[in-house]
């Protein structure tokens, strides 16, 4: 008995909140839009019986995703979000992954300070280290008065609104989470391997690419999935850094939802983002699983 | 001074203080005990014994209270137990890795028993005492677990299982996480504290030589059944069947067959050799296939043939030298290896025998048991 | 002992300047007088005293606090009762569907979850502000503390709580005596966390807060949309340094710690 109430009020949270919501959500997006309150077509009469229940269901089709399809914001909206979710995964690999390796191989009284410096900008907001960037890469900003000092520019480089601050601002959020997962693979990494790999006439270099590289794929992959997912739904960087060209669909959906209150079109959206994640969550959760499975 | 020895389980009036009837677990399609039944007497120091996976752990688990017997019953002084839950049995259990609960002293988790039952501070505080100092604690009262060594934590362990005076106290692999030297003092420690107590023991280990030492009875379980259920010396001495022999201590097993019927037989056991002279327990018939174990220590050695029922003669292919023991490896006719042991009571220079060197080999009638399969 | 060689040094120096800064920068502006950001006039705490006199701000502020508390204790009991479910219930009839809840809001984009939760209380007609952003965040946050608790249980030696039962306990005391003690810092770590997910989230308040409640980020949000604000970077400054100063803190004293236990078990080894 006790165990049943234990099981049943966090899963009964979750069916309420979590589950049904999204449901909602599904159903919406089969719906018309409508001058009403709620602006959406039909609305389940629960009067009606069994003859409402049909009627309400003939009623729900397909349109808004039909109509994803025919204008281009959308589908360019997709495509860019996952490209710039792929270039800027890549950008923030190629930042973080010395980062982790350095840290990896730091003295071991230094490990803990280093980690805690990693993590301690996770804590600080979101949105003011979002932010932040807005002072520097705007036409006025640091970065570009310090360029103009250094006489290399004459005039200020127009960095932000474009989706090149979109690309930094991304990087800088998302670093940390790029380099705690290489960086416990990295730690976990014997230093008597180089030290054989060495031994057995490797040089420093092909040491790193036949041992440390392979060794740290694990923590490579969590990580770039860390960063891939989160940033396809993306809502405050683009808005902030993006420009009018920078393309997301977390803000399409915003301004689907905020602006043209087309509540079905931004279910559609939404529902139609949860499908394109699914491949990636999928392959990331199966990364996981076979990580733990190695780990025992 | 004379003394009756202690053994309940020889004396048909006694009631067990714990018994298994029929019981039988399952976990899903693997079956950890097999119908099995068995009487625990009070006070004993009862030993399960048996490799990992034998069910021991679940025989004791199944006392407890955190399995519960798929079939068959299990009575605690007369009283089914089956479904009473861990925290109402007047049983308590010292888990093998103690499970000290770190966040709490030493004394309050001697206390922790104590206070679920009674709200008497006065009494709950004599008693952590009279533990702490039966189990030499008192000075680490203050601790926590993490700031005491693997030996004291053991006692702490125990002094917390004791704390309620249970009816039964079961041990789990107890002595497992200590170093040998350690492990053999504490043997005697928990033989003289079981002993002042009056607690009835059981034990569970893999460890035939802690077994032999503390226990009055051992049970010997193997996949699931018991094997022998007896006391430490009829074991060693008299095992029932090739597994107990081979599990206890060393031993050579003799494969042969019969040839005459009754209680004195001799066992043809190789072409062209006298058979060996051996006394079964239980009548035997011409012609079975027996096996004949025998421990080393009761296979003499010598140069001369010597004058004892059974004599072969044989090639000294290895010593090991132990210090106070060698072993000694003979090859007999036929390529049958066996085990001699010698005392080593002279120096080393002085001993006659060396590699390579044809002896005899020597053993009474008595000295082996025949073992049917 | 190992020492930073060059590569690394250079690697950890760029890394934690690209990290930290921004955020410098930020609160160095946060003193200057003018209100152009980017041009130095003079050292001044003026922006403060304003961000301060901004009832708007104040308001918020405890509108977000008021949110952070009540969501983040809410999600710790639930996200604790999840990962002791998680771990410890067994099997049971939709465990895969219960599991997938707890992990899905993990990746679920912030959009989504704000949408869909909007939705659902139209659907239900609830007046929205502060109670529904609570629900929103209660939501999302238990999943993160049922993680972390849960990664906390797993390691958790069983054979303590069966001790507990042996000896008499109930198995609710012998979660309230026993476990709970011991996986105590799994649920403070969860719990801060879903704290400062609560306090961070904008997109989420957005959707289901209404013309009543105004959370911090919000207010952030829409005074930054258009430029950069001197206030703003008075407020950020505040808030760094709020949470530069906990984590340090935490971070000595679990060092401390620590190190104190390791000295004693140094000493327990050498007694034996």
């Amino acid at each position: 008995m006790r165990r049943f109430t234990l099981i049943a009020i966090p899963y009964l949270w979750l069916l309420a909140l979590f589950l049904v919501p999204f449901l909602i959500v599904l159903k919406i997006s089969l719906s018309d839009i409508a001058l009403a309150r709620p602006p959406y077509m039909p609305q389940l009469d629960p009067a009606a019986g069994w003859e409402g229940l049909k009627s309400f269901f003939s009623e729900l089709d397909f349109e808004n995703f039909a109509f994803l399809t025919t204008d281009d914001l959308y589908w360019k909206a997709y495509l860019s979000s996952l490209k710039i979710a792929l270039v800027s995964t890549f950008l923030t690999l190629l930042v973080g992954y010395p980062v982790a390796y350095a840290m990896a191989r730091a003295p071991e009284e230094w490990r803990p300070t280093l980690l805690m410096l990693v993590i301690l900008p996770f804590w600080t907001s979101f949105l003011i280290r979002v932010y932040s960037w807005m002072g520097i890469l705007s036409n006025e900003g640091v970065l570009n008065q310090l360029l103009m000092w250094l006489g290399i520019i004459d005039t200020p480089l127009q960095i932000m609104n474009t989706t090149t601050a979109v690309y930094i601002g991304v990087v800088y959020t998302y670093l940390p989470f790029m380099i705690l997962p290489i960086y416990s693979a990295l730690e976990k990494l014997d230093g008597s391997l180089l030290e054989a790999a060495e031994d057995l006439g490797c040089s420093r270099l092909e040491a790193f690419w036949l041992v440390t590289w392979p060794l740290s794929r694990n923590g490579i992959i969590a990580g770039c999935f860390l960063v891939f997912i989160p940033t396809i739904g993306e809502f405050v960087i683009p808005s902030l850094l993006g420009g009018s060209d920078t393309l997301m669909i977390g803000k399409v959906l915003w301004e689907e939802f905020f602006s043209n209150r087309d509540w079905p079109v931004a279910s559609a959206v939404a529902v139609v983002l949860l499908l394109i994640l699914i491949i990636p969550i999928v392959l990331f959760q199966r990364n996981e699983q076979k990580q733990r499975e190695a780990e025992g | 001074m004379a003394q009756t020895a202690f053994a309940p389980w020889t004396d048909p009036d006694q009631k067990p203080i714990i018994e298994f009837r029929n019981v039988t677990k399952s976990f899903g399609d693997f079956t950890a005990i097999h119908d099995l039944s068995l009487n625990i007497f009070e006070r004993e120091f009862f030993a399960l014994l048996g490799p990992s996976g034998c069910g021991k752990t679940t025989m004791m688990r199944m006392l407890a209270g955190f399995e519960t017997a798929t079939s068959g019953h299990i009575f605690l002084s007369g009283k089914d137990i089956g479904h009473v839950p861990p925290n109402q049995r007047p049983v308590n259990m010292m888990f093998q890795s103690y499970a000290l609960f770190p966040h709490l002293s030493i004394w309050d988790n001697i206390a922790f028993g104590l206070k679920r039952e009674s709200k008497d501070k006065a009494f709950i505080g004599d008693r952590v005492e009279e533990m702490l100092r039966l189990t030499r604690l008192t000075k680490f009262a203050k601790r926590k677990p993490h700031q005491i060594s693997g030996g004291q934590r053991q006692r702490v362990a125990l002094a917390r299982s004791l704390a309620k005076a249970p009816k039964l106290l079961l041990l789990d692999e107890p002595l497992g996480a200590l170093d040998k030297k350690l492990r053999e003092q504490t043997q005697f420690e928990l033989m003289d504290i079981q002993e002042k107590t009056g607690t009835t023991f059981v034990i569970v280990t893999h460890d035939q030589e802690e077994a032999m030492t503390v226990a009055s009875r051992i049970a010997v379980m193997d996949e699931g059944n018991l094997v022998q259920v007896a006391t430490p010396a009829e074991i060693y001495e008299a095992p029932n069947s090739v597994y107990v022999a081979d599990f206890i201590g060393d031993v050579n097993i003799i494969e042969g067959r019969a040839t005459q019927p009754g209680l004195k037989t001799g066992i043809a056991w190789a072409e062209g050799q006298p058979p060996i002279l051996a006394t079964p327990a239980k009548s035997v018939e011409a012609g079975q296939s027996v096996h004949f174990a025998i421990r080393p220590e009761k296979v003499t050695i010598d140069v001369e043939k010597p004058d004892r029922p059974n004599t072969f003669r044989g090639k000294v292919i290895d010593i090991a030298y132990l210090g106070n023991i060698s072993t000694y490896h003979v090859e007999l006719a036929g390529g049958q290896m066996i085990k001699a042991q010698m005392v080593n009571a002279r120096r080393l220079a002085n001993r006659p025998i060396t590699w390579e060197d044809e002896v005899w080999v020597g053993f009474t009638d008595t000295a082996g048991v025949v073992l049917e399969e | 002992m190992r020492r930073f060689s060059w590569f690394n040094t250079v690697s950890l120096t760029l890394g934690f300047a690209f990290l930290y800064l921004p955020m410098v920068l930020l609160v160095f502006y946060s003193f200057n007088e003018s209100r152009l950001v980017t041009v130095w006039a003079g050292f001044s705490t003026k922006w403060y005293g304003e961000l301060l006199r901004d009832q708007a701000f104040l308001d918020a502020a405890w509108v977000t606090v008021k949110v952070a508390v009540f969501s983040s204790t809410l999600a710790t009991i639930l996200g604790t009762m999840a990962a002791y479910v998680l771990v410890r219930a067994g099997r049971f009839h939709g465990r895969t569907l219960f599991s997938g809840m707890i992990y899905a809001p993990l990746v679920m984009p912030e959009v989504i979850t704000g949408l869909s939760l909007l939705l659902l209380f139209i659907g239900l007609n609830l007046d929205r502000g502060v109670f529904t952003i609570v629900l929103a965040h209660t939501t999302f946050a238990m999943c993160y503390v049922s993680v972390v608790v849960s990664s906390r249980l797993t390691t958790f030696d069983r054979s303590l709580e069966e001790a507990a039962l042996d000896l008499g306990c109930s198995p609710f005391e012998a979660f309230r005596l026993v476990t709970l003690p011991i996986i105590a810092p799994a649920v403070i770590s969860g719990w801060l966390l879903a704290f400062t997910l609560s306090l961070d989230d904008l997109v989420i308040a957005s959707f289901t807060t209404g013309p009543s409640a105004t959370t911090l980020p919000i207010k952030i949000f829409s005074a930054v949309r258009l430029g950069v604000s001197p206030q703003i970077n008075a407020l950020s400054t505040i808030m760094i340094a709020i949470v530069t100063i906990g984590v340090i803190t935490a971070s000595i004293v679990s060092k401390r710690a620590a190190v104190a236990q390791r000295r004693d078990e140094q000493a327990a080894i050498r007694a034996e």
